[in-house]
């Protein structure tokens, strides 16, 4: 028996595969996928996200009809209300030849568990091509510099769970192999940025969506636990591709009275705005 | 089916971590601990992920060929001079080990660690019939001295402190409270249980893995009780799940290097005891047992947790089970695993815990047979919630929601009165406990004055124009 059978190995590493193959042409139209609660709470992770696209002379849109991915709703096993979520946002991009949104756990929500609705030609397209924000620079666009940018700060990284062991963006702490990890790659990139090593650089900080009010408690500690790593390793910022973990730490740290900023890596590759 | 009460883990697990600043903090900081002597160990070996890969695909091939495995063990079990009897469920399970004390006059029962009797709840099945239950492994009798269940299918007691099992002993064994060294400590628990073996009329193990080929079971512990427990009275009995075959002995090369080594970061476990039939006079009985098992092989989207060997390092590696304790989940298993394999045994009873995971993912990756542990914890809530068992008011919030995001016109004039309405809102309501969770321990996020959308559509007009 071949053990070592491409179609066995893990979902994250082929899917990690795919993308370092797939291959951008240069009037490829990219539809910019902007989540809900960014284009509500942090509008400027969308101009960065924005602005920094326009910067490799891409041919970017926005839906404007965009809402939401449906992910609270899938999250929570409610697939009635994820399907019409779903509907819409296949209708918005299907005409894109790729779609990136700065936000791990949107873009996992697109590719791993569009799975409410039938699965036709567009919804396959749209699952197929949606990319964070990370892995569309690191992979695809294969982007070596951010002359632009410059940050002299010192830097906590927060990769999501859903970028780390969903999207695969570095390597999770348990899975034995070469380390790798696209987001700090590209943050060794910026000028001036220093990043401190944590303790438990993967380790949940407790968001999970709609858990961080159903399980209020656990999620807070988790939480809590996430700052005092960040803040005993001396970071002044903690840098993440998925804003709605930051969020999350950010509540927890001003209610503490710790003194911590948070910012999304888009903002810190395009020199801002914050 | 259904019992009258759902369990409420998150409930459950507040408790635990509001109780005092010592017991949650110990126990996350244990299990950390316990990850990364694992990873140390894991990545100590080359082919570790192939490892996993290929223990994955013996434990497929054998569940999906397991009555020819178990007939085929039976027969070897069988010709090598044990008594093999099968469980349909816990019921039957205790009655034959009941039947078999019976007919020797057994009075007195040492047994070791066997998750599978916990979960036929067979301890207070023979108390009640006047069968003494002696624990024999450590943590397991300190929780049963306690009257708990083990919150950890390795550390069974893993969520108490050594004051507490200080204090425990004082009340149960009448040592000193204040003398809480766990030398000491575990010197009274030698000396309190060595002499039961003496006494037992029979002792009881589960067992790891059974092997097919040669009718062999395997018990790998630390601490060597259950070989005592087997050897010295004159009857053993092994209680093992039917998932527990595998097909040859040179399978047990691949589960052997990866049972330890995700359990606790060892390479292996102290003991690793083969048992192929009765030892020279003394009788062997091997109860297999199926309680839901041939159940859940059937259902599509679930049979892969039938793989598990128990290691309980989906357990280490999970942030909400080391804040929560094992015993938040009110289950025999807790942790990832216990979230898939509970609500198998009782789907209303156990319809809470899906909903008590962040879905990080790292137990899918951490499990050494490769269960796709974090894709079943998400698939059961979607289950979960078509049996109309999600709360009330997560269901009405989603069906608001999810008219309101299908619907982009009144998605955007949601979002014009939310920010006036939050500037606005009591700072009461806000930060009232029961009606908005959020602020309890968490500052809000304040909403933007203009929406990215808005922004676009001020600063990319043409942009807009052109693609909508």
């Amino acid at each position: 028996m071949d053990w070592s059978r491409p179609e066995r190995r893990s979902e994250v590493a082929t899917q990690t595969e795919a993308i370092n193959r797939k291959q951008l042409s240069r009037s490829a139209k990219v539809g910019l996928f902007i989540p809900c609660y960014i284009d509500m709470i942090y509008p400027e992770v969308g101009i960065a996200a924005l602005q920094l696209l326009e910067r490799f002379k891409l041919d970017v849109g926005y839906p404007l009809s965009q809402t939401c991915c449906g992910q609270p709703m899938s999250n929570s096993g409610d697939e009635v209300n994820a399907a019409a979520a779903e509907r819409l946002f296949v209708e918005n991009f299907k005409n894109y030849d790729c779609i990136v949104g700065p936000s791990g756990s949107c873009v996992k929500q697109v590719r791993c568990h569009f799975d409410s609705i039938e699965q036709n030609d567009n919804v396959k397209h749209v699952r197929a091509n949606t990319y964070e924000l990370v892995e569309f620079l690191h992979d695809i666009l294969k982007v070596e510099s951010f002359p632009w940018a410059e940050f002299r700060h010192s830097v906590a990284l927060h990769n999501s769970c859903s970028s780390i062991r969903g999207l695969g963006i570095a390597k999770p702490s348990e899975i034995v192999g070469p380390a790798f990890d696209k987001s700090a790659q590209l943050l060794s990139k910026v000028k001036g940025l220093v990043l401190v090593p944590v303790d438990r650089p993967d380790d949940c900080c407790g968001f999970g969506g709609t858990f961080c009010v159903t399980d209020e408690a656990v999620s807070a500690r988790m939480g809590l636990d996430k700052v005092h790593d960040h803040l005993r390793h001396g970071a002044e910022f903690v840098v993440s591709p998925d804003m709605s973990c930051l969020m999350h730490q950010q509540g927890i740290a001003r209610r503490a009275g710790l003194d911590l900023k948070y910012v999304h890596i888009a903002q810190v590759l395009n020199g801002g705005p914050f | 089916m259904g019992s009258a009460k759902q369990v409420d883990p998150a409930a459950a697990a507040e408790l635990f971590i509001i109780r005092d600043h010592v017991h949650e903090p110990m126990h996350d900081r244990f299990l950390w601990a316990t990850m990364q002597r694992r990873n140390k160990e894991a990545a100590a070996i080359p082919e570790w992920e192939e490892l996993r890969e290929i223990a994955s695909t013996i434990k497929e091939h054998t569940l999906t060929h397991l009555d020819q495995y178990l007939e085929e063990f039976e027969a070897n079990a069988t010709k090598r001079g044990a008594h093999v009897h099968w469980a349909l469920d816990a019921a039957e399970h205790n009655e034959i080990v009941y039947s078999i004390l019976e007919d020797h006059g057994a009075k007195e029962l040492i047994k070791s660690k066997s998750m599978l009797q916990e979960e036929c709840q067979m301890a207070p099945y023979l108390q009640n019939r006047g069968i003494k239950v002696i624990e024999s492994d450590l943590g397991e009798r300190i929780q049963q001295l306690d009257g708990q269940p083990p919150s950890h299918i390795v550390f069974p007691s893993i969520h108490k402190t050594r004051q507490d099992v200080a204090r425990l002993f004082a009340r149960t064994i009448g040592t000193n409270p204040d003398n809480d060294d766990p030398h000491f400590l575990t010197e009274v628990m030698r000396n309190n249980a060595r002499p039961r073996f003496l006494a037992a009329d029979a002792g009881m193990t589960g067992g790891n893995f059974a092997i097919a080929e040669t009718g062999t079971f395997m018990v790998c512990t630390n601490e060597g009780n259950a070989d005592i427990g087997a050897s010295v009275p004159p009857i053993h009995i092994a209680s093992i799940g039917i998932e527990k075959i595998v097909p040859r002995v040179e399978d047990m090369g691949v589960f052997l290097r990866l049972l330890a080594r995700s359990a606790e970061g060892a390479p292996l476990t102290q003991y690793s005891s083969h048992f192929t039939g009765p030892r020279k006079g003394g009788e062997l009985h091997i109860v297999l047992v199926d309680n839901g098992r041939s159940r859940r092989l059937a259902m599509p989207e679930f049979w892969h947790s039938l793989k598990c060997i128990r290691c309980g390092a989906c357990m280490n590696t999970c942030p909400v089970y080391r804040r929560s304790g094992g015993l938040a989940y009110g289950a025999t298993y807790s942790g990832p695993i216990g979230v898939i394999l509970d609500p198998t045994f009782d789907e209303f009873k156990y319809s809470e815990l899906p909903f008590h995971s962040t879905l990080c993912g790292s137990c899918s990756e951490v499990c050494p047979v490769r269960i796709d542990i974090s894709d079943q914890i998400f698939k059961w809530r979607r289950v979960m919630a078509k049996k109309g068992y999600l709360p009330l008011a997560k269901r009405l919030s989603f069906a608001v929601a999810g008219y309101v995001f299908a619907h982009p016109e009144e998605y955007h004039v949601v979002q014009k009165f939310a920010e006036p309405a939050l500037e606005y809102a009591p700072h009461f309501l806000l930060y009232n406990n029961s009606l908005n969770p959020w602020g309890r321990d968490r500052e809000l996020p304040h909403l933007a004055k203009q929406t990215f959308r808005e922004w676009y559509l001020e600063n990319r007009s043409e942009n807009a124009k052109a693609a909508n």
